[in-house]
C-alpha cells in the first residue's frame, strides 16, 4: 500500500443558478475587473489514502465523490490531482 | 399513534417535533437515536430541524449514512409514512426518499420569517385533512432552502401531483416576491409518488398554538393523525 | 512559602522587554518576584499576563462595580460566578448574562461575533441552565462607509450562523450606529438560560484527589493571549493579528451543550467552567480561587490538536468549545461515557490537591508554581485618576435650542421620514430575519414586535421578557444621567411587554481607563446605572467589562449595555408595540419637555451630539413602570410602545408600521403642550413616556392618575388607508402610512445592498 493525496473539484452543476458564482462575478466588476463573464464557486476537497496504486486510489475517490462529497443532483466532480504523498 | 423523531447530532428542533406531538396532538413520541437500529414500533417518523453533522460538508449529506436511517429507508419503502421538516427534507432528499435538492438561498442569506403556503394536494399523508388550494402561514428559519431538480424531475413532480406546498403572497398566487429562498417554481415541499414521504422547508410544529402566532400547522398534524388511524 | 518551577529549554530570558510585551507593568513585575520569590519562567510570565489583563482581572472597574447592588430576595446568583441566576417562581430560575467581543469582531467580524455567541452560551449552559434565548447589542460606525456594511454583514452573518446552528432563539436586541464607533464596534452578546433551581452548580473547584478533566474539543494554537489583546487599543498593528482570532464550531457546541448539561444533571461532576478567555489558565485558577483549593495540572495530558505545543500555548490557547470540569473521585469512566455519547473527548489532566498551590507541570518538570490562590488574588486593583473632559463639558453646555432649523423641517412630515430612515431607528428586519427567531417554540414576541422579546416558560403560565438598550450618546453627554437611564429604559421596554423588570447583567464598553476622562465617564455611569438599579429593584446579577474601545480617532461612547430580564406570571398579558384596533384611544402615559439634547434628532438632521441628555426621574420612572404593568394585568392595554430615540413622533409612526402586514393608521392632536417648540414635542426624547392604546381609556386613566403618573388623551387608531395625522394647534399634516414604512423598512436594506461586494467572501449559510 502506498498513501496518496487525491485532490477533488465539486462544482455546481453546468447551468444550475449559482448565486454565490453570480455574487462574486458582480463584485468583481464592481472592483473593475471588467472583463469578468462568469465564475462558479465550488470545493476542493484533498484526502489522503492508502491504496495499492494510483489507479485504484482514483477509483475509490470516484466513489466516494458519487457516495458523498458530491450530490449528483446539483454538483459534478473532476479529479484535480493524484500523487503520492 | 406512536411518532419516532430521530436525533442527529445537531438537530435542534427534535424536541420541538416532539413536544408538538405529545403536547398538542396528545399523541405518543419518542426520540430515535442516531446511533441506534430501532423505530421502536413508531408508526410515522419525523426528520426534524437543525444542522445534522453541522451540515459541514452539504445539508443533509451525512445524516443520511446513520445507522438509523437505513432503517427509517426501510420503513419508507415499506409505505410507512416519514416526514421531514427543513433539515430533515435536506436528508430526505439526499437520501433518495425524495426527488429534488436544497441548495443555498438565493439571497445567500439565512432567512428567518413567517411564510404564506398553499396546500397543492390533499393525496398525502401530511395533507389529507387539507383542502388543495388552502393557504396556511408558517416560519421559515433556513440558509440552504432553495429546491431543485433537473426539468424532466420538476415535469414529473407537477403531473403526478408530488408538489405539496408552494410559497405564495396573500392572494395566494406564486410570485418571485412571495419565494423566500428562489425555489423552483416556488416549491416548498414535495412528496414521493404514493405520497407517504412528505418533506417541506417550512416549520409546522412552531405553527401549533396561538400564543405563538399561528395554528395553521395543525391540519397537517391532523392529516399525519387520521392517515394512521385509517 | 516558596515555589519551585524550572524553565524549558529554549525559553527566552525573562527581560524588561519581555515583560512588557506581555503587558506587564515593572510594578506589577516586582508584585509577581516578590510572590514567588524568585524570577518567573516563560510559562508564568504567560499566565500573569492572562490572568492579570483587564478582562480577566477587573483591575482597574472592581471597586467602582463593588458600589452596585446586587441583592434581592430572587436573586440566587450574583457576581462572580459564570453567569448570575433568578428566581421565577414555580421552582424555576433564569440564569443570564452578556459579554463583548468587540475586538475580535473588529479584526474578523464572522467568526469574532459568532465566538462571541458560542461563549456566553457556554456561560449559562455551565450553570446548569438549558439556553432559550439570544440577544445582542451592537453598535456600529456610519453605514456610508463600506468598511462599516462589511462589518455589519459580518457580524450579522456569524451571529446568525453561530445561533442558528445551536439552535437557540436570536430574539432581541438593539443596534445603534455612530460614527464614534467606526473602527471599533460593539459586539455584545447575551444569553438566557432556563433551569430548575436544584440544578443550579457552580464553579467551585472542591474535594481533595477530584480529577480535573478537560472536555470538548482539542486545544490549538489559535486565540493565544486573546484575553491581553481585548486589553489593548486598536490599531493598525492589530489588523495584523489575524492569526489570534479564533474559529467556532457550533456543531461541536450544540453536542458540549447536551453533553454538559447531561453532566451536570448525572451527579458525576462537582463543577464546570468554560474555559473562555486565557483559556485553561483562567479557568483552572478561577475555579480553585472559588473553592479556595490547591490544583495540579499536567499540560501533556491535554488533549492537543497540533504536536509540538508548548506548556505556554497550551495554557493561553483560546480554542472554542472546550470545557474544564471537576468531576468527583471514581466517577471518571461514567464522565468519559457521558462524553463518547455525544462524540466528545474527555482526558483527566490534573487533580485538586490538599497543597495550597496552583501547579503546572509538563510531564514531571513543573513548569509554573503560584503559591495558594495568590495568581488571582494578588493582582493589583487600580484607582485611576478621573476627571470629566472639557470637550464633553463643552458638548453638554452647548445651547441647543439656538441650532436653526432646516427650511424643510416646516413639514415636521420631512423631518420624520428622515428620521425613520435614520439607521438607528430604522426597522432592523434587514438584520433579524437573518437569526432563526421561533426554533424552541417558545418566542410569544420576537424581534422587531414588543419593546422586549418575550418568551414563555413550558410547562408554566409565565413568561420572560427580555431586552438590551444603551444610548453612549447620553452617557458621553452626562455619564451619570446616562446611566441611569440605560436602565430606565431597559425596564420600560420590558414593562411595556407586561413583565416586572427583575434584575440586569451589564457589559461596559468603555475607553483606556488611564485616560482620566475614560474613567471619569465609566465611574459615573456605574454610579447612574446603581441608582436605578436600587430605585427600580433591578439588582445586577454579573457581567463583563470591556475596557480600551479606542481607535486612533479616539475612545468610543462610553456604553454599558443593560440587558434586562423580566418577568411575566401569565403569559398572555404579552403586550406588543403595534396598534391593533381601529377606534381604540391613544394615550400618552408621562409629560414631553423641552429636551433635545442628545437626540437622534440633532444628529440625524443637524449633524450635532451636544447638549445635556433628557433628564431621568427615577421616582417617576417607577410609577410609570407600575401603572402600566397594572394596566396591563388588568386586560386594558392593546397595545404599549416607549418613547425613546426620535421621540413621540417616531414612536406613533412606528406604533402604525412596524407589524409591516397589519398596519394601522391614526389620528393625534398634541395642542395641549403650547408653550413646547413643535420640535421638542414630536422629536424630544423625554423619558417617562409610554405610548398606550386601549378600548378603555377611562380605565386606563384612572390607573395612571392612582399612580401619579401624568395621562393624556392624545388620539385615536385608524384604518391604514387614514395614515398618521398629527395636529399641533392649527395646523394638521397627514402621511400616507407607505411613505413612512418605505423609510423605516426601506433603509437598512437600501444601504446594506450596497455591501454585496463585501460579503461573498463569508462562509457557512447552512
Amino acid at each position: 500500500m502506498t498513501r496518496f493525496v487525491v485532490s477533488v473539484h465539486i462544482v455546481p452543476r453546468q447551468g444550475l443558478l449559482d448565486p454565490q458564482g453570480k455574487a462574486v462575478a458582480d463584485s468583481l466588476r464592481t472592483l473593475g475587473f471588467a472583463g469578468v463573464r462568469d465564475v462558479h464557486v465550488g470545493r476542493h476537497v484533498v484526502l489522503e489514502l492508502d491504496a495499492a496504486d494510483a489507479a485504484s486510489a482514483e477509483r475509490a475517490v470516484r466513489e466516494m465523490c458519487s457516495h458523498l462529497l458530491a450530490n449528483p443532483v446539483t454538483e459534478d466532480f473532476e479529479l484535480a490531482g493524484v500523487r503520492p504523498a | 399513534m406512536k411518532v419516532g423523531v430521530v436525533s442527529f447530532p445537531g438537530s435542534n428542533c427534535d424536541e420541538d417535533a416532539l413536544l408538538a406531538i405529545v403536547e398538542r396532538l396528545h399523541e405518543s413520541a419518542v426520540l430515535l437515536w442516531h446511533k441506534d437500529h430501532d423505530l421502536q414500533g413508531a408508526d410515522v417518523v419525523i426528520l426534524p430541524g437543525g444542522f445534522s453533522y453541522g451540515d459541514y460538508l452539504r445539508s443533509g449529506a451525512i445524516a443520511r449514512f446513520s445507522p438509523i436511517m437505513q432503517e427509517v429507508v426501510a420503513h419508507a419503502r415499506r409505505g410507512g409514512p416519514v416526514i421531514g421538516f427543513c433539515n430533515g427534507f435536506q436528508i430526505a432528499c439526499e437520501a433518495g426518499l425524495l426527488p429534488g435538492a436544497l441548495l443555498r438561498n438565493v439571497s445567500l442569506q439565512f432567512r428567518s420569517m413567517p411564510v404564506t403556503l398553499r396546500v397543492e394536494t390533499s393525496q398525502t399523508v401530511f395533507t389529507n385533512a387539507a383542502t388543495a388550494g388552502a393557504r396556511l402561514t408558517m416560519p421559515i428559519a433556513h440558509g440552504d432552502g432553495r429546491f431543485t431538480a433537473d426539468a424532466d424531475t420538476l415535469t414529473r413532480l407537477e403531473s403526478e401531483g408530488q408538489v405539496v406546498f408552494r410559497y405564495v403572497n396573500a392572494a395566494g398566487e406564486p410570485t418571485e416576491a412571495a419565494n423566500p429562498n428562489g425555489s423552483m417554481r416556488n416549491i416548498a415541499g414535495v412528496c414521493n409518488p404514493g405520497g407517504t414521504v412528505v418533506g417541506m422547508m417550512p416549520h409546522p410544529e412552531r405553527a401549533l398554538e396561538p400564543l405563538l402566532g399561528s395554528t395553521d400547522g395543525l391540519v397537517l398534524f391532523e392529516s399525519l393523525l387520521a392517515s394512521v388511524k385509517a | 512559602m516558596t515555589t519551585h518551577a524550572t524553565p524549558r529549554p529554549g525559553d527566552p530570558a525573562i527581560t524588561p522587554a519581555l515583560v512588557a510585551e506581555h503587558g506587564i507593568t515593572p510594578d506589577e513585575y516586582d508584585r509577581v518576584v516578590a510572590m514567588l520569590g524568585r524570577t518567573p519562567t516563560l510559562t508564568e510570565i504567560g499566565i500573569i499576563s492572562a490572568l492579570w489583563s483587564e478582562h480577566c482581572s477587573y483591575k482597574h472597574s472592581r471597586p467602582v462595580l463593588k458600589t452596585l447592588p446586587t441583592q434581592a430576595p430572587w436573586v440566587l446568583q450574583g457576581p462572580g460566578e459564570n453567569a448570575g441566576v433568578i428566581a421565577i417562581g414555580d421552582g424555576l430560575a433564569v440564569a443570564f448574562k452578556i459579554e463583548s467581543h468587540n475586538h475580535p469582531s473588529a479584526v474578523e467580524p464572522y467568526q469574532g461575533a459568532a465566538t462571541g455567541v458560542g461563549g456566553i452560551l457556554r456561560d449559562v449552559f455551565t450553570m446548569g441552565a438549558r439556553p432559550i434565548a439570544m440577544l445582542n447589542s451592537l453598535r456600529f460606525g456610519s453605514l456610508d462607509t463600506p468598511r462599516v456594511r462589511y462589518l455589519v454583514a459580518g457580524v450579522v452573518k456569524g451571529i446568525g450562523d453561530y445561533g442558528n446552528c445551536v439552535g437557540i432563539p436570536t430574539v432581541a436586541g438593539d443596534v445603534m450606529f455612530d460614527a464614534a464607533y467606526e473602527g471599533n464596534p460593539l459586539v455584545n452578546a447575551m444569553c438566557v438560560g432556563l433551569l430548575r433551581e436544584e440544578e443550579l452548580i457552580r464553579a467551585k473547584a472542591e474535594g481533595v484527589g477530584n480529577p480535573i478533566i478537560a472536555v470538548g474539543a482539542r486545544t490549538g494554537r489559535d486565540g493565544i493571549h486573546g484575553a491581553s489583546f481585548a486589553s489593548e487599543d486598536l490599531s493598525a498593528e492589530t489588523e495584523a493579528k489575524r492569526p489570534r482570532v479564533q474559529v467556532g464550531d457550533p456543531f461541536t457546541e450544540k453536542l458540549l451543550l447536551e453533553a454538559s448539561l447531561e453532566l451536570i444533571r448525572s451527579g458525576h461532576i462537582v463543577a464546570i467552567q468554560d474555559m473562555g478567555a486565557a483559556g485553561l489558565t483562567s479557568s483552572s485558577a478561577e475555579m480553585a480561587e472559588r473553592g479556595d483549593v490547591g490544583v495540579t495540572i499536567d499540560t501533556m495530558k491535554v488533549p492537543v490538536r497540533e504536536a509540538g505545543m508548548t506548556p505556554y500555548e497550551i495554557l493561553l490557547s483560546e480554542s472554542q468549545e472546550r470545557m474544564l470540569v471537576v468531576a468527583t473521585r471514581g466517577r471518571e469512566a461514567e464522565v468519559k461515557a457521558i462524553l463518547a455519547k455525544w462524540d466528545l473527548v474527555a482526558e483527566v489532566i490534573g487533580e485538586v490537591i490538599a497543597e495550597p498551590v496552583y501547579r503546572v507541570t509538563e510531564g514531571d518538570r513543573v513548569v509554573a508554581e503560584f503559591p495558594g490562590t495568590r495568581l488571582v488574588t494578588d493582582c493589583p486593583q487600580y484607582h485611576p485618576e478621573a476627571r470629566e473632559s472639557d470637550a464633553a463639558i463643552e458638548r453638554r453646555t452647548r445651547d441647543v435650542a439656538a441650532i436653526a432649523e432646516q427650511p424643510e423641517e416646516a413639514d415636521p412630515i420631512w423631518t420624520l421620514t428622515r428620521l425613520l430612515e435614520a439607521p438607528t431607528i430604522a426597522s432592523k428586519r434587514w438584520i433579524h430575519r437573518q437569526y432563526d427567531s421561533t426554533v424552541r417554540t417558545s418566542t410569544v414576541a420576537g424581534p422587531g414586535h414588543a419593546d422586549a422579546a418575550v418568551i414563555r416558560i413550558r410547562g408554566t403560565r409565565k413568561a420572560i421578557a427580555v431586552k438590551t438598550d444603551c444610548n453612549g450618546r447620553y452617557v458621553y453627554l452626562d455619564p451619570r444621567v446616562g446611566g441611569r437611564i440605560a436602565v430606565a429604559e431597559a425596564a420600560r421596554n420590558v414593562a411595556c411587554t407586561g413583565a416586572t423588570p427583575r434584575a440586569i447583567t451589564n457589559c461596559l464598553n468603555f475607553g483606556n481607563p488611564k485616560k482620566p476622562e475614560v474613567f471619569f465617564q465609566f465611574r459615573e455611569a456605574v454610579y447612574g446605572m446603581g441608582d436605578a438599579c436600587r430605585a427600580l429593584e433591578t439588582p445586577v446579577t454579573g457581567g463583563n467589562v470591556s475596557l480600551y474601545n479606542e481607535n486612533p480617532q479616539g475612545a468610543v461612547y462610553p456604553t454599558p449595555t443593560i440587558g434586562m430580564v423580566g418577568v411575566l406570571d401569565d403569559a398572555a398579558h404579552a403586550t406588543r408595540m403595534t396598534f391593533t384596533t381601529p377606534g381604540d384611544a391613544i394615550l400618552l402615559l408621562g409629560e414631553p419637555r423641552e429636551e433635545l439634547g442628545g437626540s437622534e434628532y440633532l444628529a440625524w438632521i443637524h449633524g450635532t451630539v451636544a447638549g445635556a441628555p433628557p433628564a431621568c426621574d427615577l421616582d417617576a420612572e417607577k410609577a410609570l413602570i407600575d401603572a402600566i404593568l397594572e394596566a396591563i394585568r388588568a386586560g386594558h392595554v392593546r397595545s404599549a410602545h416607549d418613547c425613546s430615540e426620535g421621540g413621540l413622533g417616531v414612536a406613533l409612526a412606528e406604533s402604525c408600521i412596524a407589524d409591516e402586514t397589519h398596519p394601522l393608521g391614526a389620528e393625534v392632536d398634541l395642542s395641549a403642550w403650547p408653550a413646547l417648540s413643535r420640535r421638542a414635542l414630536l422629536f424630544g426624547e423625554t423619558q417617562g413616556r409610554i405610548i398606550v392604546s386601549t378600548s378603555d381609556a377611562d380605565a386606563v386613566t384612572a390607573i395612571a392618575t392612582r399612580h401619579g403618573v401624568p395621562v393624556y388623551r392624545i388620539g385615536t387608531v385608524r384604518l391604514a388607508t387614514d395614515g398618521l395625522t398629527v395636529q399641533v394647534g392649527a395646523s394638521r399634516w397627514t402621511a400616507p402610512l407607505a411613505t413612512l414604512a418605505d423609510a423605516y423598512h426601506g433603509a437598512i436594506p437600501r444601504a446594506m445592498s450596497r455591501a454585496a461586494a463585501e460579503t461573498v467572501g463569508t462562509e457557512g449559510v447552512a
